[in-house]
Parts: structure tokens; sequence; C-alpha cells
């Protein structure tokens, strides 16, 4: 604007006059020129948010995105055996399906045992159909060894021929529908559930239900773990936001000197202090509480998990509750005794109201937190410490089931939502407060 | 302007320190990635395989550890950039990693004939050329005690194994179903010759677990081949499962008063493979065909217990490197040694690891 006041002719403002109206330099209407300059001025603070954007839209969305979409969509079936794929969805699933479709399907196993590229392989369709039939991954690679010999029919009995397992129904339809690209499968594995013959969905045999299970402890432990964090963080944060600023300080010191350690420092730290010839079991060796025999293992299990993540989350816990604590004058509480309330029922009445925004927003960061926790019980989970973040790591590092530990993911987030919702329900997230 | 000015020098700047890298990446394209398990494993084959290599083609060598499986290979070979060019794998990695195209056909006729000149396709013992990998040695799981630990009565059979009341103490497993099923069906008293066809049965997997389930509560579980050894040493397990060769060699090597006890031993193959699109593919070949040569198998097999995949190098094996051992009854093929014992079924395992694995994660979660 300054340059369009340096280029107004000099007369310019003597000349408004009547009930023309309002003119910038340029001769532009003001009001129209407003809106250009406020316009252009938006444009300005969205050009300076695109890094943002895109960075949320780079590593956020689309990763979470991907993630929903491998859960439900995996081609494999139809990368391999194209043509098959599609006559099959033409079988009704009674008896076994037509001698050409079973011809169709041993010229396209032929074909792809040709192929090398990644995805289309014979191995990949065994691998997919060990998933839904376990102990199947050999039917498909021994018969496509065998598939280009095949050369005329009939082919349902050259296949019997190969293997009696071809005789089975359930085979056929789990091809059937393991050859369409959306499937709702993984998400019946992540929840111990799978198809039978029929292609109805039963439960799997209880000794390989294993995710369901594993989720239910990954929520009531977090639920610990924040309820812990709660009972230890509360009296710690009272007394930060009363003593005098001056040792209050250094007490905060020592509750953020641990925050800004490294994670696998102070998990390391857990170890040394906890492991059987750790400094605790030292310490009651040496004491007599307990004999050298009978050291008592407190790490590499459920119990070492836990109070290795609720001395991590601590924080998490503290600084909000202290945060909202600091705010609460002192003369509520003097001002309630001074009209008659006990300590507990003025405590009860007037100081804890104050600090719900607090706790309710310690408790959701920790809970959040703890739900999708890795690293922690990965090192010093042992056995029975494991939560369902590490079964999904598992798929995704191990196994190479991506699409399953995407279902599993997929199930992790939307269990965090549910709970954000519930939570919203309950306290109110415009009743959070983080400091 | 000053701000402009900080902005072109260090997209300036940065754009040179990446080109350096780039030129220094392209210098040292001859580096040859070869991956193995660590350990005292991976030592004996620098000995007998990369220090002559290296010494005859010039070619550099760099080492890289791993605790085996496909899914390093696997997540590579999709994201396009292959780091490892050769990789020491089990039969039935390499059985499965083939199937999903995710190695390098190999043809056997290009490996060099035997010592004695037999050609290499009837010198190589049965069963360990495949179409996507080569075999260089033969190992074995077996089971292993301290024997200052246990002195009078020692443990001889793989049921002593899993014996708590007579030997109590800690027992260390591999953590997985692969082998400890086999270990627990022979203890149940299963013949080794039938460890299989038992285990195919619900019934014989419900036997196997029943069996594990008798010492889950003593067992310390292992990941890394160089654990075992050092569980033994540290008194942290009273008996342990373990590789031979890593055993051997910590007797052998170190002094360390261990014992291997050969009963029910499952045996497998190490074979090489090459990730497809290994970005050093023809020095991977011809690293290949060098190590699995004759006088290199027969070299590898005095550093380490670990049977040599070619016939011609059996009598080539002498002692061990640095002390008066005879080699020969250590390997897991000495005749002495198999009277009970199971070769690994690479089928078996490529069909239903993923299920078996799965119920053992139930099972130690539960």
């Amino acid at each position: 604007m300054s340059d369009a006041t340096l280029d107004m002719p000099v007369g310019g403002t003597a000349q408004r006059a009547g009930n023309e109206p309002l003119v910038a330099a340029d001769g532009t209407p003001l009001k129209q020129k407003l809106a250009q300059t406020t316009r252009r001025m938006k444009l300005r603070a969205l050009m300076l948010t695109m890094p943002l954007v895109l960075f949320v839209l780079i590593a956020f969305v689309a990763p979470i995105g991907d993630m929903l979409f491998r859960s439900l969509y995996n081609p494999t079936g139809s990368n391999v055996v194209p043509a098959f794929a599609e006559a099959i969805q033409q079988w009704d699933g009674q008896d076994l399906p037509s001698e050409e479709t079973v011809k169709i399907f041993v010229e396209d196993l032929a074909k792809a045992r040709r192929s090398r590229e990644i995805g289309r392989t014979v191995g990949n369709l065994a691998t997919r159909l060990n998933y839904e039939l376990p102990g199947y991954r050999s039917l498909v690679t021994k018969t496509a060894r065998r598939a280009a010999r095949i050369t005329e029919g009939p082919y349902k009995e050259a296949l019997f021929a190969i293997d009696k397992r071809w005789e089975e129904r359930i085979v056929w339809t789990t091809l059937q529908r393991i050859t369409k690209d959306y499937t709702l499968a993984f998400y019946l594995a992540a929840t111990d559930r799978k198809y039978d013959a029929d292609g109805s969905i039963v439960q799997a045999d209880e000794l390989y239900r294993i995710y369901v299970p594993i989720l239910w402890k990954t929520i009531w432990v977090s639920a610990l773990i924040t309820a812990l964090c709660f009972i230890i963080a509360y009296p710690v944060s009272y007394l930060l936001s009363t003593l005098p600023l001056r040792i209050s300080n250094l007490l905060m010191i020592l509750v953020l000197l641990p925050f800004w350690t490294s994670l696998l420092v102070r998990t390391s730290a857990w170890i040394a202090m906890l492991q059987t010839e750790g400094v605790v079991n030292n310490i009651f060796v040496y004491l007599g509480i307990i004999t050298d025999e009978s050291r008592i293992q407190m790490i590499y299990n459920l119990q070492g998990t836990i109070i290795a993540m609720v001395h991590i989350l601590l924080p998490f816990m503290i600084l909000p509750l202290y945060s909202v604590m600091k705010t609460i004058p002192p003369s509520y509480m003097r001002a309630a005794r001074s009209m008659g309330a006990s300590g507990t029922y003025a405590f009860m009445r007037v100081y804890f109201p104050q600090t719900v925004p607090g706790i309710a927003a310690g408790t959701l960061l920790v809970f959040i937190l703890a739900i999708g926790y890795y690293i922690t019980p990965a090192l010093v989970g042992g056995n029975d410490g494991l939560l369902i973040s590490n079964l999904i790591a598992d798929h995704i590092k191990k196994t190479l089931n991506w699409s399953l530990g995407a279902a599993l993911g997929t199930i992790l987030l939307v269990v965090v939502l549910v709970f954000y919702w519930l939570y919203n329900k309950l306290v109110g997230v415009d009743n959070l407060k983080f400091g | 302007m000053k701000l402009k000015n900080m902005l072109l020098g260090t997209v300036f700047g940065a754009a040179v320190a990446f080109g350096a890298t780039a030129a220094m990446a392209d210098g040292h394209a001859k580096e040859l990635t070869v991956v193995s398990w660590g350990g005292a494993y991976t030592k004996s084959q620098v000995e007998a395989y990369h220090k002559p290599f290296i010494e005859e083609t010039g070619i550099q060598i760099k080492s890289e550890d791993y605790n085996g499986g496909i899914a390093e290979i696997k997540a590579q070979v999709e994201a396009g950039n292959v780091t490892w060019d050769i990789v020491d794998v089990e039969l039935s990695d390499a059985v499965r990693a083939c199937d999903e195209g995710l190695i390098e056909p190999l043809d056997p006729s290009i490996l060099p004939a035997g010592a004695d000149g037999t050609p290499a396709q009837e010198d190589f013992l049965e069963g360990t050329l495949h179409e996507c990998a080569v075999a260089n040695i033969v190992w074995s799981t077996i089971f292993s005690y301290d024997t200052t630990k246990i002195t009078g009565d020692v443990p001889t059979t793989m049921a002593d194994f899993f014996n708590t009341e007579k030997w109590p103490g800690k027992r260390g497993l591999r953590k997985g179903a692969k082998v400890n099923l086999e270990f627990a069906l022979i203890a149940d008293g299963v013949p080794a010759a039938e460890v299989y066809d038992v285990l195919a049965t619900p019934e014989g997997v419900d036997r196997a677990f029943a069996k594990l389930d008798t010492i889950k509560d003593d067992v310390v579980w292992w990941e890394a081949g160089a654990q075992p050894p050092q569980l033994l040493a540290d008194g942290e397990v009273l008996m342990t499962t373990a590789y031979n060769g890593r055993i051997f060699n910590a007797v052998a090597g170190e002094g360390k008063p261990f014992e291997i006890v050969w009963d029910g031993q499952v045996w497998d193959l190490d074979l090489w493979v090459i990730p497809k699109g290994a970005k050093n593919k023809e020095a991977a070949m011809e690293f290949l065909k060098f190590s699995t040569a004759t006088e290199q198998l027969a070299a590898q097999a005095s550093y380490i217990s670990y049977g040599p995949a070619r016939k011609s190098s059996a009598p080539l094996v002498g002692k061990f490197h640095n002390a008066d051992i005879d080699m020969g009854p250590q390997m897991p093929t000495a005749p002495e040694n198999l009277t009970n014992a199971v070769q690994n079924n690479f089928e078996f395992w490529a069909d239903n690891a993923d299920q078996l694995n799965e119920r053992f994660n139930a099972w130690l979660a539960g």
C-alpha cells in the first residue's frame, strides 16, 4: 500500500467530495481494494501453513491411509493367476469347480511358475493361501512345479494325482475368496476368527487365539499404568505447586531431567536395577530379605514392563497437573476452611474439581501413549509383558504378513479413537488443559 | 538479502556434500557385502573364504551379521534398495525366498568341479544344490551342558534335557517353534524317523507343546547363535540347545568345559543366496563359486565343526586350526553322531512355520 500512496497524484485527496465512493490511490473503490488486500493476506497466510499441511499429509495422512488400504486390499491372487481369478467367480461353491475352470487354473499356474516378478510368483500365491489355510503352502508350489507337464485333460484327475488335497472343497472356496482383491480376511485373523469351508465366519481354534486377548491386555495394562501414574503424580504436583519457587524449581528439574533423557537409556537403567543380578536384588540379598538362590524375577515380564513404563510416562502426568494446580489460588482453600469445611471436605469440593482439567489432560496423554508403546515392552517385556504393538512389529518385520499387521494397526487406531470419543463424552475435550 | 544468501549457501553446501557422498559410494562399489550369522561361524568364513578371496581378486568384503529369516531380504528387494550381495540362509528360507522371486536363480553348472575332477552336480551331497541356492555346510542343533556343573550322572538323551526333576535348573532354547517341537517329540519317545509324520497331525503338535509345557517355567530363550555358549558360561542355564559349531569352538578355542549331546540332533543346511537386484551380482557370483570350491569348504571345517557340502572336501578335513583335535568326529554327519538324528524337513517348515510360530507366541504369552 505504501507504494500506492507514493504514486498518488498530489491533488488526489482533494478531489474527494459528495456521494462518490471512497477510492484508493489507483482509482479502485476502497471496499474492493480492501477485499483484494485481505484476500492476498489470507493467501499468504495459507502459503505459510503449506509446509505444515504438506508435512501432515505426507507423514501422517498418507501412511495411515496406506495402512487402511493394505489391510483390505491384497491383489496377490489375481496378480498370480489372473484368468483363473475371473473364471472361479462363476463357481457356485457346490462340489468342485468345472473342468474348464481347473484347466485355466493349471495353465495360469504353469505361466506363473516362470514369473520372477515380485508379487506375481507362485510363492506369493502359496503364501497368501497359507495365511488362510495353514499347511497348504507346498500344495501350490508342488503343483506349480508339475503344472507345465499337464497338457491335456482330465485336469481335475491330474491335480488329484499330484495331491489328494485338491479334492477338498475348502481349498477351492479359499482360492475363490483370495482371488478377489478386497478382503476382510485380515480383520478376521486380527480378531481371532476365520472362514470355514462354506465361507461362514467362525472362531479360531482356542490354542490359536492370540490377538483379542493381547488387545484386552494392552488396554488394561495401559489403564493400570495411567492409574499408577495418577496416584504418584497427584501428590508430587501438589507439592511442586505449593512449595516456594526456589525449591519447587529444583524439584522440577528432577522431574524434567529424566524426561529429557533418552528412552533407551532409561529403559536400560531399569534393566540394570531390576535384573536378577541387579541392584535391587543385590540390596535385598545383602539385607537378608531374600537368599541368594531365591532372587526375584522383576524384569523381562509384565511387572517389569509396568514399572518401566510408569516411570517413563510419569512426566506426562505431572506436567499438566502442575500447570493447572499452579493457577489455583491458595486463598480458595483458606476461604472454605474459614467457613467451617473440614480439610477433606474442602479438598473434595473446592480444590479437586479445579484440578480436573489437568487430570483429564494427563490421563488422556498417558493412556494414549501407553496403548501404542513399543520399545519398552520389546526390551523388558520378556514373554508375558508384550503388548499389541510388539505383535504388529512382528508381522511387519518377521512374518512379513503386512496385511495382518495393517489390520491390527487399524484396530488399534480405532480403539484409541473410541476411547477418545468416550473421554470427550465423559470429561469434554474442551476441559483439557495441558498447561 | 542476508537470509537469501544464507539459504543459497546452505542449499549449495548440501548439494556439494550430497554429491561427495554419492561419489564416495561409487568409489566403494567394488565392496562386496556378505551377510552371515555372526560370532564363531562368521569368523570361520572370514578365515576360509573372505581372506583368500580378497587376496585373489582384490575385491573388498564387508561382513554383516543377522539372525536368519527372509524378512530383511524381502524388505530390501521390495524397496528396490538391495544392500546385501550374498546371504547365508537356512534351507526352508531359501526355498521360500526362491518361490517368491526374492533371490536370483543359480545354474549349478557354473560351479567348479571338485578337486578330484568330479563335476559339481555329482560332487555336492544330495539335496544341497537348489535352483536358487548353493549349500556350503551341514550344521546341527544339539544340546550341551557344562561338565563342571553336572557331575556324576550326566544327561545322554534328549529326554534328559526335559528331565528337570533329576537335573533341576534353567534350560536354554531358541525362541521359536522350529526345532523345539522336534526336540519335544523326541524327548517324548517319538523315534527320530517318525518325528515329522507325528508333527503333521494336530495331535502331534499338541503332544509337542504339552512336552514343552513341562519345562516352560525353566526356559531362558535365546535368539542369536552366539548366546547359548555365553548362557552356559555365565551359569544362567544348566543345559542349552545350541548350534553344534558354537559349542565346539567354545571348547576347542576357549577351553570351556562343555559337552555336546548328539542324541536327537536336528541337522540342516546353510546355503548361499543372492538377493534379486544385488548391486554387485557379478562379484557375488565369483564369491559363491570361490567359497564353495573343495579347498575352501575343507578349510572352513578346520575353523568350526560344520560339515562341508562337497564329498571331495571330506578327505581334506583335518584338525582344528590351533589345537590337536580331529574335526571328523565333531561333524554332525559323523556316523556315530547320526544314530538318533533328524534332518530338518524344509517343506514342513515352509508350510507350517507361520501357523506354528503363531501358536508358539500364544503359548509363550499365556
